[in-house]
């Protein structure tokens, strides 16, 4: 004898009981399944049909992912994508952890310094898009405040500039983010163990070589997902450039993510706004994969 | 850290003090002149904006640009100011931040405290969500939304809202409840609670910290977004995001700046109140969210 | 108050078998003692009782009743976790009556419950406060006093003291063992600590690698050990193990042993089944502290002991008693003596070995040998 003796159902109540974790994780997942990766699937095979102003299903190849590479203004996207993330990043880094070395200095009001430094991040990329439009005019704006204060030949036109256009975003863009990082660097900093700083300073060694050769490579995971976080916003860019440039002058400062705007929704390129957006994906996944697994295999080894 | 005690002279300390103080407020300006500028020049006329330069202080202070912005100044074809489209986005965002954060509560609740075979990888699947641009799934979703006849609505925003918003809340819940002992769900199964009870009187109570990170991360996300927006709404059902950026890039007529900039803190005006009232919350949710996320 | 039956529980996690076949019985009021190192499936089989995880198979009875489908509220039982699970946004007060909050018992009822277990508890003082106001002795008894509120058909335990400091658990414990005696409890009660197991229980089942090696009373499980495990396990210093073979000495059974200056033999008084079979091959033999002591006092003659001439290597003071250290047969041996008959390291000196309570295990299988 077994459960034999017992009632071989369970009471109807412990049986919903039991499955509510489930039920109320379900709509969840359902969501995800569906609009998450069921739509990168659509995406997908939108991207390998003819759809121009309405979807069609009827599979064509690569002819969008063909067409988007001859295309010119694909080319300035993906190479401005290039230097505003690297510069982006690297500006980022630069500025977030300066800040945040010069913060842990012991210093008076480090609260409201922060706040400040940090508050860009409450912002919408439009609102910031919109104040750095008008402070880059080029007639009106930084020009004719520095000519004013007597340096009568300088220009700054980058905003209307095609070869320059792009500087502009990183300009606004590391404005935004770069407080972010620094926070990411200060909670780094708060989280190493004073006492090996202490004994450092007991082995002689001055402070910019304990950070040098201590505390900043003890921030490698910081900047591990900096860099992640950074990149990720960098790839997604849109409407920082939508509100500074437009993507102008031309399309001189298009990035992926507007140029998938562009041809997916206002000219009627649904495929190759596909294909676009398919590309970017992969772009994510191409940066983002490696360092994770990478932060991830470190981490498990210790 | 940065306890440099021993100090071998007063000199050097000072100096070395003094350029890192110098330094900070250096940034300290940089970072605020573009909102200093947002200001004095939403209160300059035209005029003396032609006349002046950027950090000139406004001569006499006038708030007719502001009134323009809010009610009159015109965003394309419309021209009724940024005040309707505000109100959007008061309507569709409220309701989203508050479903997103209540569904995921309850879904971290159930990946720490009644987790079952498999639901560690569901975590991961949905966390990957989070990685997603975007851009990948607006084509489908205008179909769907068009499908389900809430294309250009209120409803649509909230639906799309709360959709990519749940991986970040999800997340959010689950990494404050993982600290959570487990024991504590036990003892109150076996104190008789069930699965809504414990939520409600053991969880939730214990939640008001990661409830404010999330609403005020989600309130933050969803009203600056912009992207959504221009792709799922047109006309006068549009944020005030997508209002702000055609407000400014209306190439009909005299470029107004001081309108521009009037139109621009009135936007990011409701994230910077929640920021100054609690900013502390905000940071926390920015690093949450992110070394994870 | 009710038995407990659990019949051939089986728990697997993926492709692990935490608990392989478990088979445990005890009556009401017994004071069963779940031991074992950690890891070894305590807290899985707890909570298998409890309700709070299922079994892969097997039954577990509550009072003669198979409650596998029964939810943990309906098994009438309560249960004392190892982190105390108080309820950090509840007074003291509520956690202890949210269980009968729960339970709809009307709220004059549980104003008295809550009293009268304060009273017992002496936590009277401590009822409007927050769990984070308490000290971890004081939590302690909360969560105690969760479980007796309730007045369940069995309270469950799960290393109820082990985050309390070494002097608060020793009282903790005796607090225990009277609320035992006083409540006429059921109680299961997990530990790690052999001490633990040895002082509360009634009826102890040693755990390892997910099986019970020995269920059984506590001096049972003290002088007839199942196995090697359990002989190592229980008891502090642990039991000496020795290496030898089995040789016969004039129709008696002896152990052979060796030390740096020579080989010596001990004769085995009883055990002459156990051993017969074993002539001549090598078994482990196991000899607690204890039944080393101090030779030359003269009382050797007739009795059971048998003395030999050791060098110690170490020596240990503990207060009460001394521990000597000393190698045969390539094994450390520890013997307990009197402070006052202690030698000093190095110095040889005459240890007095009873073998009246040695037990002696098969080198292959670990198992105690026994009569066939
Ligand atoms: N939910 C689970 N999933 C997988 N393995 C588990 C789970 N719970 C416990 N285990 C494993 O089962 C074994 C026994 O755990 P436990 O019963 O907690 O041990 P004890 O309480 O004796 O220290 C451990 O090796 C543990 O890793
Ligand atoms: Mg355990």
């Amino acid at each position: 004898m077994s459960s034999a003796a017992s009632p071989a159902f369970k009471r109807l109540g412990d049986v919903v009981e039991q499955a509510l974790p489930k039920l109320v994780l379900g709509p969840t997942l359902l969501a995800s399944l569906v609009f998450v990766y069921g739509f990168i699937l659509w995406t997908g095979w939108l991207s390998f049909t003819e759809s121009r102003m309405l979807p069609r299903y009827e599979l064509a190849g690569l002819v969008q992912y063909i067409s988007l590479f001859q295309n010119d203004r694909w080319w300035v996207a993906l190479t401005n994508l290039a230097v505003f993330g690297s510069l982006f990043i690297l500006v980022c880094l630069a500025v977030g952890l300066l800040m945040a070395v010069l913060l842990d200095q012991r210093i008076r009001a480090e609260g409201a310094l922060r706040s400040i430094y940090l508050y860009p991040m409450a912002l919408s990329f439009i609102v910031t898009g919109t104040a750095w439009k008008w402070i880059l005019n080029p007639s009106l704006g930084l020009e004719r405040l520095v000519q004013q204060m007597g340096f009568t030949d300088f220009t700054f036109d980058w905003l209307v500039n095609p070869d320059m256009s792009i500087y502009t975003v990183v300009i606004a863009g590391a404005w935004q983010s770069s407080g972010f990082v620094m926070a990411l660097f200060l909670a780094g900093l708060r989280g190493i163990d004073e006492s090996i700083i202490k004994a450092a300073q007991v082995d002689g060694a001055s402070m910019p070589r304990i950070y040098l050769s201590i505390v900043i490579p003890s921030l490698r995971p910081v900047f591990l997902s900096a860099i992640i976080i950074l990149a990720h916003i960098a790839i997604k860019s849109f409407d920082l450039v939508m509100a500074l440039t437009g993507g102008g002058p031309g399309f001189s400062s298009d990035l992926p993510a507007t140029f998938m705007y562009a041809f997916g929704f206002t000219r009627n390129q649904i495929g190759l706004g596909a294909a676009s957006a398919m590309m970017m994906l992969f772009t994510v996944a191409a940066v983002v994969v490696p360092l994770m697994y990478s932060e991830l295999r470190r981490q498990r080894h210790g | 850290m940065a306890e440099h005690a021993e100090v071998r002279t007063a000199g050097p300390r000072l100096l070395g003090r003094a350029v890192i103080y110098a330094l900070l407020i250096l940034l300290a300006m940089y970072y605020l002149a573009p909102l200093f500028v947002m200001v004095s020049t939403s209160v300059k006329t035209l005029d003396e904006i032609r006349a002046g330069n950027l950090i000139a202080l406004p001569a006499e202070i006038t708030l007719s640009a502001w009134a323009k912005a809010w009610s009159s100044a015109c965003t394309g074809v419309d021209c009724s100011g940024l005040r309707g489209n505000f109100w959007n986005s008061v309507s569709f965002v409220v309701p989203a931040v508050l479903i997103s954060t209540l569904i995921g509560a309850f879904n971290g609740y159930v990946l720490t405290m009644w987790r079952f075979r498999g639901s560690d990888l569901l975590f991961t699947l949905l966390m990957i969500g989070c990685f997603i641009p975007f851009q990948v799934v607006l084509l489908p979703m205008a179909q769907t939304l068009g499908w389900l006849g809430i294309a250009n609505s209120t409803t649509g925003l909230v639906f799309v809202h709360v959709v990519y918003g749940l991986a970040f809340t999800t997340l959010f819940f689950r990494n404050f409840y993982v600290s959570v002992p487990q024991e504590m769900t036990k003892a109150a199964r076996i104190d008789g609670a069930g699965f809504f009870r414990i939520f409600w009187r053991i969880i939730l109570p214990l939640s008001p910290p990661i409830i404010t990170v999330t609403v005020i991360w989600q309130f933050t996300q969803i009203w600056n977004d912009f992207l959504f927006g221009v792709v799922f709404s047109s006309g006068e059902r549009q944020p005030i995001t997508v209002a702000l950026n055609n407000l400014v890039n209306t190439s009909t007529g005299v470029k107004e700046y001081n309108v521009d900039m009037a139109a621009a803190i009135i936007a990011a005006l409701p994230t910077l109140l929640v920021y100054v009232v609690a900013g502390k919350y905000f940071v926390r949710g920015l690093t949450a969210g992110s070394v994870k996320g | 108050m009710a038995s407990l039956e659990v019949r051939n529980v089986r728990r697997v996690f993926g492709s692990t078998e935490v608990l392989k076949d478990i088979n445990l019985s005890i009556d009401s009021g017994d004071f069963l003692i779940l031991v074992g190192p950690s890891g070894c499936g305590k807290s899985t089989l707890l909570n298998i009782i409890a309700g709070l995880d299922t079994p892969t198979s097997g039954d577990v009875l509550i009072g003669d009743q198979v409650v596998n489908h029964l939810s943990p509220k309906d098994r009438d039982i309560a249960m004392v976790f190892q982190s105390y699970a108080l309820y950090p946004t509840m007074s003291v007060r509520k956690n202890i009556s949210f269980g009968l909050e729960m339970r709809g018992v009307p709220k004059e009822e549980r104003a008295k419950t809550v009293n009268r277990v304060a009273k017992i508890l002496q936590i009277e003082h401590l009822l409007d406060r927050k769990p984070s106001q308490l000290s971890g002795g004081q939590r302690q008894r909360v969560a105690m006093g969760r479980a007796i509120a309730r007045d369940p058909a069995l309270f469950l335990f799960d290393e109820p003291l082990s985050n309390l400091d070494a002097k608060l658990r020793v009282e903790m414990r005796m607090e225990i063992k009277l609320l035992h005696e006083r409540l006429k409890a059921t109680i299961v009660y997990v530990t790690h600590d052999q001490i633990e197991a040895m002082t509360l229980g009634s009826r102890i089942a040693v755990m390892h690698g997910g099986e019970i090696r020995q269920f059984g009373p506590p001096q049972e499980i003290y002088d007839e050990p199942a196995d090697l495990f359990v002989a190592g396990f229980i008891g502090s210093p642990s039991m000496n193990f020795i290496r030898t073979e089995v040789v016969e000495r004039g129709g008696d059974i002896a152990v052979q042993l060796k030390t740096a200056s020579g080989a010596f033999a001990l004769s085995v008084p009883g055990q002459q089944a156990a051993l017969r079979p074993w002539i001549g091959k090598s078994v482990i033999l196991g000899l607690r502290p204890e039944q080393i002591s101090a030779g030359g006092n003269g009382q050797t003659a007739g009795s059971k002991v048998q003395e030999q001439r050791l060098t110690i290597d170490l020596v240990e003071p503990t207060g009460p008693d001394t521990l000597l250290f000393t190698q045969i047969s390539d094994a450390t041996v520890c013997a307990r003596v009197r402070p006052e008959h202690a030698c000093r390291a190095g110095e040889t000196m005459a240890l007095a070995f009873d073998l009246s309570k040695a037990v002696f295990f098969d080198p292959q299988s670990e198992k105690r040998l026994r009569a066939p």
